[in-house]
């Protein structure tokens, strides 16, 4: 028996990608939703609310609704809506369509899972948003994601494709990061200077549990850690999961197995601005604080976004070598 | 103590596919005895959670209203139908003997029509045929394989006696169900199966594809292969994954294809690259928006020429569609005759065609005898059942066929055979019928067993999925 590549349609490459995307999406909506309630703090609710729809750019979208900036209407845009795009009902709709076409690539598993999945959360009650319930819910999600990426890891096929659907899981958990460490930029804190300190402290735990990053921490930082360490943690450690670089690290290695193993080519451009990204993460944090953090996000986060483009393009456009190449293809 | 579901079981005088067996060594009595002792209650809790596992693995078709989809499976019926090795073998050979007629039918109306000159089959059911295509004619096909995959619907009449109902010559779908209604069975009821030596289905996806290497353009040594879907939105999307997965080759749609030099290229994240056989599960009049309509976004512009350059093969081939109409049905047992001078092993059931001054007299005289349809559907639809419908439902009929007779055929009406089913009530007598599928490159191929469909209402002759029908698994006794 004669083994061989077997060769990887632009459509399909593009719908691994983007349902790695979309589940990783899912999962970091859970987590921010959790951690939004835990900043909650009795007659101030609105204002941590406020900070999750700032960070997802989505104050247009409620206004369109005619919604309020409020708790309990914030809450159904992201976990009932599903003509928000940004909610999780609509990211995981968006998932599983993509695994619909992708289904002759992905295992068996992989579409059981996700399509069981689907039907839970297309069918959230509203009461599952309230008090105690809410948290429960989050974790339901995370660890329905959770689920689908252990199965995948246990029986996705290691060709192509695969290196796709990592990039796409890679690139969206680095821009997940970045927003979770945005949401502290956004939540104000009042009161004397002690009651700021013990306030921000929590917050900032609150930030590393979000990320599952806070025993991690705890091992690697000192005691008296400052916000910095934080931000330095969630930025550029090389071991923690979630940190941006080790994301970017690993979507560099992925590109370049693409170009090794499977010859493409267009790599390049690529993985040239994803050094951009690396560099930008160089260096101490302390000059990004306290006022720089969220133009430094914002900039990184448009970075993220041209990575993105620049993948499409090289790899899921209708492009086409030059006609006299067209023979090495057949 | 659980109750039998056997209990109250009546065949109601036909014939029962499991109950009136003989020559089959014991095996229905013993699948009989084994669902007697599992009892009804637990075969019905056991039946639900099959058909949950269909659900949640996706075996469905999508069905769309005005803003949902709702998933459905086809409904999946616990009771396995038994087919002898003896019977099989008589449907094998009447299948094989049949697709060799219709490739012969095709290769020649296409190249001369001697058949017509010879005055066996009129001129104008032919060229008047609305799947009639002029762009096949003096085209050469690989074998002379015009129906790659076909899908002959058989049914069993109050003697036991099979006969053919339908040939599906263009894009016949339920294979998957047969394989997946296997697996099914062998996951929640590994009891009824053991020790029973049953052919196996799961060779479908191996012997298609190396048709599919067979049928590629002369000279081409590591064929590509493709499966092309209209996509998801497509009610039989399901089985295009299947038939994707089982050969392992790519699922594509018209989009990822392109026609270029008069070849048919895929975009790929590598660049073109070379399509030599596709297996299309797109219907002739959207393939290619240059020969048909021009309104097609689901074909594949210039697909056409590439084929007639040689530098593709489509299956099935173009122009299949004037091979299944059910008035050139009613000329098989001819046409059997005529090009393998063999009587046909499985025979049709008598037709008469209201095309024709006899046929039409004949139809309206005896219209509440008869079951009427209309030639060019599918899926059950259009069809009234004479002896079943009411005063008005006649009346509709027969102003119908009077408007255009030549749409029409009418047949008598069929005592077809039925099987337990499980249901509300208990395991009830349900018609159903059998369809067999046949894979031809070279040579032909047929699937031991085929898609049972399974008329789910009470009473009910109609099988087809869109009007109620449910499935059930199709075993084919190795000895």
């Amino acid at each position: 028996m004669s083994m061989h590549h077997s060769p990887l349609l632009t459509r399909d490459a593009e719908g691994l990608f983007w349902m790695a995307r979309y589940l990783e999406r899912v999962e970091n909506m859970a987590r921010l939703i959790d951690v939004t309630q835990t900043f909650e703090s009795p007659g101030r609710e609105t204002e941590s609310w406020s900070a999750l729809v700032a960070i997802n750019a989505d104050g247009t979208g409620l206004a369109e609704r005619g919604l309020a900036i409020e708790a309990r209407a914030i809450k159904s845009f992201y976990l009932l809506d599903a003509t928000n795009p940004n909610s999780v009902p609509a990211c995981l709709e968006a998932a599983r369509t993509n695994a619909r076409k992708l289904r002759p690539l992905i295992s068996t598993e992989m579409w059981m899972q996700l399509n069981v999945f689907h039907r839970t959360v297309m069918a959230i009650d509203p009461s599952e948003l309230d008090g105690d319930a809410l948290s429960r819910l989050c974790r339901q999600i995370k660890e329905g994601v959770q689920a689908h990426t252990g199965i995948t890891e246990g029986t996705f096929f290691r060709d192509q494709g695969w290196h796709f659907y990592e990039l796409g899981r890679l690139i969206e958990r680095a821009d997940q990061t970045s927003r979770l460490l945005d949401i502290k930029y956004h939540l104000l804190v009042q009161g004397t200077e002690e009651e700021r300190r013990i306030v921000e402290l929590t917050q900032w735990n609150a930030v590393l549990r979000a990320a599952a990053g806070y025993h991690a921490f705890r091992r690697v930082a000192d005691a008296g850690f400052t916000p910095s360490d934080v931000v330095a943690f969630l930025l550029a450690d090389a071991a923690f999961a979630r940190s941006v670089a080790l994301c970017v690290g690993g979507m560099a290695w992925h590109l370049g197995q693409l170009r090794t193993a499977y010859g493409l080519r267009d790599t390049a451009g690529v993985l040239e601005r994803l050094e951009d990204v690396r560099a930008m993460l160089d260096g101490p944090v302390d000059r990004l604080l306290p006022d720089g953090l969220h133009e430094f996000l914002d900039g990184l986060q448009r970075s993220l976004i041209e990575v993105g483009e620049l993948i499409g393009t090289a790899f899921f456009r209708d492009w086409r070598p030059l006609k006299g190449k067209q023979s090495q293809s057949q | 103590m659980t109750a039998d579901p056997f209990d109250q079981y009546d065949s109601g005088g036909y014939y029962c596919e499991l109950t009136a067996r003989a020559h089959d060594g014991g095996a229905a009595a013993l699948v009989r005895s084994r669902l007697s002792a599992i009892g009804l209650d637990a075969l019905r809790a056991r039946a639900q959670l099959a058909e949950r596992d269909l659900f949640n693995l996706g075996i469905t078709f999508t069905v769309y209203s005005e803003a949902t989809a709702i998933d459905r499976i086809l409904p999946f019926d616990c009771v396995p139908r038994i087919i002898p090795a003896a019977d099989w073998s008589v449907l094998e050979r009447g299948v094989q003997q049949r697709v060799r007629a219709l490739n012969l039918f095709l290769g020649d109306i296409y190249n001369g029509g001697k058949i017509i000159r010879d005055g066996i089959i009129p001129r104008g059911l032919v060229h008047g045929n609305s799947n009639y295509r002029p762009e096949m004619e003096g085209f050469p096909v690989r074998f002379g394989t015009y129906v790659h995959i076909c899908g002959i619907d058989v049914v069993r009449d109050q003697d036991g006696m099979f006969s053919v109902l339908e040939d599906n010559a263009r894009t016949p779908s339920g294979v998957s169900y047969v394989v997946e209604n296997r697996h099914l069975m062998l996951r929640a009821f590994p009891d009824l199966v053991a020790g029973l030596k049953l052919r196996p289905v799961d060779d479908y996806g191996r012997r298609l594809r190396s048709a599919m290497d067979e049928i590629a353009p002369e000279g081409v040594r590591d064929p590509q292969v493709v499966l092309l879907s209209p996509g998801i939105y497509n009610s039989a999307y399901f089985e295009h994954v299947f038939l994707a997965r089982e050969m392992g080759v790519p699922l594509v749609e018209g989009a990822d294809l392109t026609v270029e030099d008069d070849k048919v290229w895929m975009r790929t994240t590598a660049g073109l690259r070379r399509v030599h056989t596709v297996y299309r599960r797109i219907g002739d009049d959207f393939l290619d928006p240059q020969v048909f309509r021009p309104d097609s976004m689901l074909g594949v512009p210039g697909i056409v020429g590439a084929w007639r350059r040689g530098n593709v093969t489509l299956a099935n081939a173009v122009g299949t569609g004037v091979a299944d109409d059910k008035a050139v049905y009613a000329y098989m047992p001819r046409i059997i005759k005529y090009y393998l001078d063999q009587d046909a092993i499985l025979p049709n059931v008598e037709t008469h065609i209201c095309g024709e001054p006899e046929g039409l007299a004949y139809t309206l005289a005896n219209l509440h005898e008869l079951v009427v349809k209309p030639v060019g559907e599918s899926g059950g639809y259009g069809i009234t059942v004479g002896p079943r419908a009411s005063r008005a439902e006649l009346d509709a009929a027969r102003a119908l066929i009077v408007h255009d007779p030549a749409n029409w055929i009418s047949q008598p009406m069929i005592n077809l055979s039925v099987a337990p089913t499980l249901t509300d009530a208990g395991l009830r007598a349900r018609h159903l019928d059998l369809r067999p599928f046949a894979v031809t490159g070279r040579d032909t191929w047929v699937l031991p067993g085929g898609l049972s469909r399974v008329a789910l209402k009470e009473g009910s002759l109609i099988v087809n999925s869109s009007q109620g029908g449910g499935s059930k698994d199709t075993w084919v006794l190795a000895e």
